[in-house]
């Protein structure tokens, strides 16, 4: 999904500068590897000695965001000492869906590959496990196998899907993920059709839904970091300049395909780990729900929804999936219409989502993956 | 013997499989879009034609007269509102809101119409049929539906080499830009390419629902993934491709049918896969691969 304008690099604070500002983001490019989150105004190396524009990574809600984010992980942590099972079963399924709607939005927001078919490492994910935990692998262990193997599937899937251009690309992920779902099926020793129990999980109840909790958080947590260090990389330039203008980004020489294809298996592998966790948490899994492609569905209304082409966006589009799930799940296929047209109507009316109506009102940014501009006279106040 | 008969049936059944394939070949052709509601457009026009035969006790041959008009029409408004505000953002978002439009209808069809399986009765023309030999029969109604199929497909072609507006459309699908400067509104001609693939939609969708029975899942379970598959196979803007295509899935299907009744869909979807490896232009198109 791209769009002519507002959502660049740089984020400007008076449009009058922007043609002055892109000029100068040449200097922090460098150093874009850089961990530093609060790096302050700095002064552009080869600056002219009059320069007004400073270029920042961050601005002070970014320092406040960090720290709640910290506060966050580890009250969410701290959870299964605190809250009923039913509590944490709950925040897996939302876990769970963060970590697809991420990675489907890594891929169809940034990469400008819109699979419909994700559903094919998610399934592939839970059948790793159970495959590793019929040869005796404990399945929690299971997970960064399962998680890698997708990732290293996706290679080959790549090769054939990579030169297909955008509705083909979705409908033949569509066509792959039923063809992994109809082979799963005929191999007996799997359960064939009617599914399979996951062995291995020979701990008290309580344990196992700590540790499932744990393990989902830690890699929704893992997922988001990986997204994060991506867009803050080299790679999250050229991935910018492919949602922007694929074409243009073409033209000034960024490597596109090799770029796509690492999304690609990163995506692939983030589904793969999603899935392995689905199966640990049902402790049960069936091709037909494995290979769904209501995954996809629910991975694509939740990045729409939330805002494509953001971290934070399918983060808020998680939250409010989750609570009209939870609200509205009794009224059936009711809820799947209404999210449908709502859907629709933010991709049509609203194509940033929620978070994009927000942070244009607020000018909020919670992921420092872009770069600020301080024209002259707005210059932020130096801490230290 | 049982190896004639596949392909045999697998012919029959390849002409509905082109009915399903040339509505999407050509919006894809003229819009750059893969309308993801395809299939669930299919079911909407059988369970139509299911409510009109019941409704005014026409013999069900009828419907098609009664819905196809009614699905062209609905195909040109959807158009000109909810997919040319989504093109308006770009092809993504019009595939999105696709998927969105599928989802509406599969959840809203089970919600309004259950879950249930129906088929359109069509008496005894279902099962009626005529044999070669001992071991090969050909149904009726498969036979028309291949029929059909072909006159349809001579028609389009007609209509899109001979006609002012098929004409338009083929300009439209050439160069959208230099279309409109030569004054072409192409916000119309994508509402008349949608009504032709409407059309063409509910015409297969019925055929389909007294061929076999339909429940609101399969449209997005079977239809949309065989009618895709049948494009890819033929090769995209031929419209003989695309029946080569379908009648080549079907085949595969009808062969994969004998070897297991579970290696049905998977034959044709394999055929697909290999068709896009080894040539991906699709069989009927000779000039150089393009990345497609």
């Amino acid at each position: 999904m791209s769009e002519p304008e507002g959502r660049g690099v740089a984020w400007t604070e008076e449009r009058g500068t922007s043609d002055e500002g892109r000029r100068r983001l040449k200097a922090p490019r460098r150093r874009a590897g850089e961990g530093a989150d609060i790096s302050g105004p700095t002064a552009d190396p080869d600056a002219e000695p009059d320069a007004q524009v400073r270029v920042t990574r961050s601005r002070r809600s970014t320092l406040w965001a960090g720290i709640a984010a910290v506060v966050i992980v580890v009250v969410l942590g701290y959870l299964p000492y605190a809250v009923y099972s039913g509590t944490t079963n709950l925040l897996v399924d939302f876990f769970l869906l963060l970590v697809m709607a991420s990675t489907w939005n890594l891929l169809a927001g940034y990469a400008g590959l819109v699979s419909v078919g994700q559903q094919a490492f998610i399934g592939l994910g839970a059948y790793f496990v159970l495959i590793l935990a019929d040869h005796g692998t404990s399945p929690f262990l299971a997970i960064p196998v399962a998680t890698l193997l997708a990732g290293i599937v996706g290679l080959p899937v790549w090769w054939l899907v990579s030169r297909l251009r955008s509705g083909y690309f979705s409908i033949t992920m569509w066509v792959i993920a039923s063809v992994c779902e109809l082979v799963i099926i005929q191999i007996s020793s799997l359960g064939g059709g009617t599914g399979a129990a996951l062995p291995g999980l020979n701990l008290s109840p309580t344990l196992i839904t700590a540790y499932t909790y744990w393990a989902t958080m830690i890699v929704a947590v893992v997922v988001l970091a990986v997204i994060y260090y991506l867009l803050r990389s080299p790679i999250g330039l050229v991935l910018t300049a492919i949602r922007d203008d694929e074409t243009g980004a073409r033209s000034i020489g960024t490597r596109v395909a090799r770029t796509r294809r690492l999304v690609f298996m990163v995506a692939a592998a983030g589904c793969g780990a999603a899935g392995a966790l689905y199966i640990i948490s049902q402790q049960f899994v069936v091709p037909t729900a494995a290979f769904s492609v209501q995954w996809s569905a629910e991975m694509i209304f939740i990045t729409i929804i939330g805002g494509i082409g953001t971290i934070e966006g399918p983060i808020l589009g998680t939250i409010v999936f989750f609570v009209l799930q939870q609200t509205l799940s009794h009224y059936g296929t009711w809820y799947w219409i209404i999210l449908g047209v709502v859907a629709m109507a933010v991709a049509i009316w609203a194509p940033r989502g929620l978070w994009g109506l927000i942070s244009d009102k607020l000018g909020l940014r919670l992921f420092p993956v872009g770069y600020y501009l301080w024209p002259a006279g707005s210059v932020p106040r130096r801490r230290r | 013997m049982t190896w004639v008969n596949a392909v045999i049936q697998g012919i029959l059944i390849g002409g509905l499989y082109a009915l399903f394939a040339c509505g999407l070949s050509l919006l894809f052709g003229v819009m750059n879009v893969i309308n993801l509601a395809h299939g669930d457009l299919a079911v909407v026009a059988a369970y139509v034609a299911l409510g009109v035969v019941a409704i005014t006790h026409v013999p069900a041959v009828w419907a098609f007269l009664i819905v196809v008009p009614i699905f062209a029409v609905l195909g040109y408004v959807i158009q000109r509102t909810l997919f040319q505000a989504a093109l308006h953002r770009s092809v993504l978002t019009t595939m999105l809101v696709t998927f969105g439009l599928s989802v509406v209808i599969e959840n809203g069809l089970q919600q309004f119409l259950s879950a249930n399986s129906h088929s359109i009765g069509i008496g005894s023309l279902v099962s009626d049929s005529f044999s070669i030999g001992s071991q090969i029969t050909i149904a009726y109604l498969n036979l028309a539906i291949l029929v059909v199929a072909v006159i349809v497909l001579l028609g389009l072609q007609y209509f899109l080499s001979s006609t002012t507006n098929g004409r338009l459309i083929r300009a439209v699908a050439d160069d959208r830009e230099a279309a409109q400067i030569s004054g072409i509104n192409y916000r119309h001609v994508f509402g008349i390419a949608a009504a032709i693939a409407f059309g063409t939609v509910a015409l297969a969708g019925i055929a389909f629902g007294m061929f076999t029975q339909f429940d609101p899942t399969i449209g997005t379970d079977q239809l949309l993934l065989f009618a895709f598959e049948a494009v890819v196979i033929g090769g995209l803007g031929s419209l003989w491709g695309t029946l080569a295509g379908g009648i080549l899935l079907g085949i595969a299907q009808e062969i994969g049918a004998n070897i297991a009744t579970a290696d049905q869909v998977l034959a044709g979807q394999l055929l697909f896969l290999l068709i896009l490896v080894v040539r991906p232009q699709g069989i009927t198109i000779r000039r150089e691969p393009r990345p497609i």
